[in-house]
């Protein structure tokens, strides 16, 4: 039951979906925002997708199997806590880099950020892994 | 307002509760559901209810910073209600199985089959 | 240092044992006895300094809480036994290699016995009484696991588990005695609590710590009335039986009342039940073992027997009787060793453990027949072999002091059957003529026979020069346990005294009772009848007892109805906390009532009434829809009150939750009714209550005064620490990140079984 009006809103909707979850994503360290909420609306907006067209064609958009995507999420969260025991200190001991853009401004990049994007990409995997596999039954 | 929440709270239970005492797998879920929310309410009524001061600290003066809610419960529940989602999905998935499986949705019957 | 690398390494080695198996197959058994040969060349170095009265003890900080330390402690006795456990630990890790040739669980036995070595090891070396209990418990587990170790077999389990389940209870009450010990006395260590002895016996728990010890030293030394799991014990491969069931860990209940004596020991109650119960152990285990045909048994009875005579030794107290003791502990270990290990031998190569059916053996096995005769003779306690000293010395003990005439007529009535039981076992499969059996018998290989030659031709050695060990070894054990100087000389002649007489008078009628054994048996045939209503009986019935109690409270407690779970768990808890609270039900607040906003109590109203709803709809898109209407109120609320991140989880989750539902409902049947009007209205009732138990503890708990919140932490070092102004977020992916990560892996997890659920399920094809 495809509905032209779906179709056409969602290939406008998805790239704005995920360019915004992307910014909440980001954003979430001094704003409200976040992996958790940055992934559950990318999620949804691959749901939106597979309910507009049909399971298979998202499943091509995605180009890799959501159950790899959070595997993928969990080494990426992992891995960020493994930066300071090469560092000498304590499991998930954050580190941050201060680079600076003169005259922007600068940017502080930390481990923390690579975390939250691993819970992100664990929440999008986890969530269209079950979706998905639930609308194609 | 924690007043008013509380008994909202109670209500969710006990809505929740008396779904979870039916007999159809269906309404035990939604039941399960009901719950979730209560709980999540609950924490988050104990830890304090504070009006318009997020615990965001971005260009706040330092001293307004003791003022914020706070953060701590709703970490908590942040964690909860996504791991709740995915409690939630695993047993719907669960149930659908169970039913198809059985061919009834009635705990009744499911318990006649395993013995 | 070296004392805890030599108990801990054999916990290594066991771990390891049944790797290094697969390599050296065949010759596992002599490898891994390069171990306790080696521990015994350590301890053995300790000999001098601890024959000179030195002590060694080490000590680590192990739960520093409780102050609970991991302490050994090295004097005589533990030296003593220490001897035993590796000496003859080695000898059956040789036997073992030839008794359970090519057995196909081989490596994991090795593993067990050394397992088993090092934690007879800790308790006889710990000076901890934790460190005690623990090991204590360990002996009793690799007991377990070697009892059961032909765990196919019913009766292998059966027996593992009658084992385990008197030892481990004994346990408990050791544990207890141990603990009313450091309440008394306010220490761990034994060796403060021996130094405090007459402030324990003087202590008002004196009477229940000791009836807790002697029961903890009663089951695992298999005194009556605890006795019966040793001769069940023996369904053991017979390496365990030989070192486990008679030489080491029965030992271990004896070993602790000596280590107690000196804190425990000399009250009329102490003396008095030990010595009693010591005494019919003794009497009762030499009587059945008198009446037995399987080898096994026949030792296995013995052994409970000597036991009994050590306890009643140590109960009598006297310098004569422990020395007694001591000497007489030892030389049962290398005799019963032996013998046992024999009984092994020859099951293997005859193919029967049936004493009538067994002779003339001497021809095939002569090296097995040699070994035998010394062991017996020994047991016998004949002249010039090490046993004869342990019996002079046990009457002696009971005789010279103070006479007791029953203790005494009961010590040669046994000391009579130990005769005819030491031949019985010892001596009569070797002679004779030849009965025909299954099996044609010839001598077994080396590994077979070392063991009990080496222990047979110790106790010879031994008996024609005991002053290599009387000073050196056995003096310091007597003293740890009398703390008192004592003069041990063991001579072969003592001149023609009574108690001399005595033993020739006992080897005597011991021959006269074995060559009239079996008219004997046929006069106390009748006594047969009282078989079945024995101390295991007891335990048979209470097992069952138990069994049906658990079958009976489960019948009652678990319908298997969810429903009623809940009913009874809800209703408890609303019930008891309920009524908590109705007795200051005046501390509610509700002060808070009244400061609410239109747009605030909306939500709140929605919440509640969307919830009815969700009860009351009949259809399931209905509920679906009255569900999301609670969620999404919820995430309204949070925006309200400064939850920004929450409000926008909600709303993200509350979507994804409604396509979930729909997506999985829409295949399921409708909502019906399935529940009758009462039910429907009783569950009403439960759930109000439950509901409003929960409101009742909120209103009370808001009116609590709260701790300093943790989260002030948060606050202020969310800047400049983690460099984020969003606190929620800086919680959940620095402060508690770790947290985070265990939650998306259990997401991840979900999501799998999730998977696993919709796409691996057998019954798709057939539905499709």
């Amino acid at each position: 039951m495809t509905s032209l009006i779906l179709s056409t809103a969602t290939r406008f909707l998805l790239p704005l979906f995920l360019l915004f979850s992307i910014f909440i994503l980001f954003r979430g360290h001094n704003q409200p925002g976040g992996g958790f909420v940055g992934g559950l609306i990318a999620a949804a907006a691959f749901a939106l997708h597979a309910i507009a067209y049909d399971v298979k064609r998202t499943r091509r958009l995605l180009g890799i199997d959501p159950r790899n995507l959070s595997a993928l999420g969990l080494l990426v969260a992992m891995g960020s806590g493994m930066i300071s025991l090469f560092l000498g200190e304590p499991f998930m001991t954050g580190q941050w880099l201060t680079l600076s853009f003169w005259p922007v401004g600068q940017l502080e990049i930390g481990t923390p950020l690579f975390f939250d994007v691993g819970v992100y990409l664990v929440v999008i995997g986890i969530t269209l892994t079950i979706i998905l596999s639930l609308a194609e039954e | 307002m924690e007043t008013l929440l509380a008994f909202v709270v109670g209500g969710l239970y006990a809505a929740g509760l008396y779904m979870m005492l039916r007999r159809s797998v269906l309404k035990l879920i939604i039941g399960l559901g009901l719950f979730g929310h209560a709980a999540n309410l609950l924490i988050f009524t104990m830890g304090g209810l504070t009006r318009a001061q997020p615990p965001i600290l971005f260009g706040l003066p330092a001293d307004a910073a003791a003022g914020v809610a706070d953060p701590l419960p709703q970490a908590l529940i942040l964690t909860a209600i996504v791991i709740g989602f995915g409690v939630q999905a695993f047993a719907l998935v669960l149930i659908r199985r169970a039913v198809q499986a059985v061919g009834t949705d009635d705990l009744d019957q499911m318990k006649a089959t395993d013995t | 240092m070296g004392l805890v690398s030599a108990v801990l390494s054999g916990f290594v080695l066991a771990l390891i044992a049944p790797w290094i198996y697969r390599i050296a197959r065949g010759a596992t058994g002599w490898l891994l006895a390069i171990f306790p040969l080696a521990l015994f060349a350590y301890f053995l170095s300790y000999i001098g300094a601890v024959a000179a009265g030195d002590v060694v003890r080490v000590s680590y900080p192990w739960v520093p809480s409780l102050g609970i330390n991991l302490s050994f402690y090295l004097d005589g006795l533990s030296l003593l036994f220490a001897f035993l456990i590796t000496g003859i630990g080695a000898l059956v890790l040789i036997y073992t290699g030839g008794y359970l040739k090519d057995h196909s669980h081989l490596g994991r036995f090795y593993g067990f016995i050394l397992f088993f070595m090092a934690s007879m090891l800790g308790v006889v070396l710990a000076d901890n009484t934790m460190g005690l209990f623990l090991f204590w418990e360990l002996t009793s587990v690799s007991s377990f696991l070697l009892i059961g170790f032909e765990h196919e077999k019913e009766s292998s389990r059966a027996a593992a588990l009658q084992a385990l389940l008197v030892t481990a209870l004994g346990g408990m009450a050791l544990l207890g005695g141990f603990l009313l010990l450091n309440q008394a006395v306010g220490s761990w260590e034994i060796s403060e609590l021996v130094r405090q002895g007459d402030a324990i016996r003087t202590h008002s728990l004196y009477i229940p710590i000791v009836l807790l010890v002697l029961a903890g030293a009663f089951t695992k030394s298999a005194q009556f009335p605890f006795h019966f799991w040793l001769p069940s014990a023996m369904e053991a491969p017979t390496p365990v039986s030989a070192y486990l069931h008679s030489a080491t860990m029965v030992k271990a209940g004896v070993y602790l009342l000596a280590r107690m004596t000196p804190a425990l020991a000399e009250t009329a109650l102490w003396t008095g039940t030990v010595t009693a119960v010591g005494a019919v152990t003794m009497v009762f285990g030499a009587a059945i073992a008198f009446r037995q045909s399987d080898l096994k048994l026949i030792l296995a009875y013995s052994t409970v027997s000597a036991l009994g005579i050590m306890m009643m030794l140590l109960g009598v107290g006297t310098a004569g009787a422990v020395q007694a003791m001591v000497v007489f502990l030892f030389g049962h270990a290398l005799y019963k060793g032996a013998l046992f290990m024999l009984a092994g031998a020859i099951d293997h190569e005859a193919g029967t453990r049936d004493v009538n059916r067994l002779a003339g053996l001497r021809s095939a096995m002569p090296v097995s027949a040699a070994a035998g005769l010394l062991a017996a003779l020994s047991m016998a306690a004949v002249p010039a072999l090490f046993g004869f000293y342990g019996k002079e010395l046990f009457y002696e003990s009971l005789a010279e002091d103070y006479l007791m005439p029953v203790l005494l007529f009961a010590s040669v009535l046994t000391s009579m059957i130990f005769v005819a039981v030491a031949v019985l076992a010892g001596i009569k499969p070797f002679i004779g003529e030849t009965t025909s059996s299954a099996k044609q018998p010839h001598e077994a290989p080396i590994s077979l026979w070392l063991g009990p030659v080496t222990l047979a031709a110790t106790g010879l050695v031994l008996g024609l020069w005991p002053s290599m060990v009387d000073k050196s070894a056995l003096l310091p054990a007597i003293h740890a346990v009398l703390w008192r100087p004592v003069f041990l000389e063991l001579a072969l002649w003592h001149g023609l005294n009574p108690i001399f007489l005595l033993s020739m008078a006992t080897l005597a009628s011991g021959s006269g009772l074995f060559i009239f054994r079996s008219r004997l048996l046929r006069l106390f045939s009748w006594l047969d009848a009282l078989r079945d209503c024995g101390p295991r009986n007891g335990y048979s019935l209470a097992l069952a007892g138990l069994n049906a109690a658990a079958q009976a409270q489960t019948r009652v407690l678990q319908s298997g109805y969810l429903r009623y779970y809940l009913l009874i768990v809800v209703a408890t808890a609303t019930v008891l906390s309920g009524y908590k609270l109705l007795q200051d039900i005046e501390s509610l607040s509700f002060g808070r009532l009244f400061d609410v906003t239109f747009y605030e109590a909306a939500p709140a109203l929605l919440i509640l009434l969307a919830a009815f709803m969700a009860t009351r709809v009949r259809s399931r898109l209905a509920a679906i829809a009255a569900l999301g209407v609670v969620g999404f109120s919820v995430a309204l609320v949070f925006v309200l009150f400064s939850a920004p991140d929450l409000a926008m989880t909600q709303f993200s989750i509350e979507t994804l939750t409604v396509i979930l539902f729909v997506l999985v409902f829409y295949h399921l049947p409708r909502f019906a009714i399935l529940s009758s009007a009462w039910t429907r209205a009783r569950d009403t009732f439960v759930a109000l209550t439950a509901g409003g138990l929960i409101t009742a503890i909120m209103l009370k708990a808001s009116g609590v005064e709260l701790h300093p919140k943790i989260s002030t932490y948060y606050i202020e070092n969310s800047v400049p620490l983690a460099h984020g102004h969003n606190i929620v977020n800086v919680i959940l992916v620095e402060f508690r990140g770790l947290d985070t990560l265990g939650e998306i892996t259990v997401l991840a997890i979900a999501a799998v079984g999730v998977y696993a659920l919709l796409k691996f399920w057998p019954g798709k094809t057939e539905t499709r």
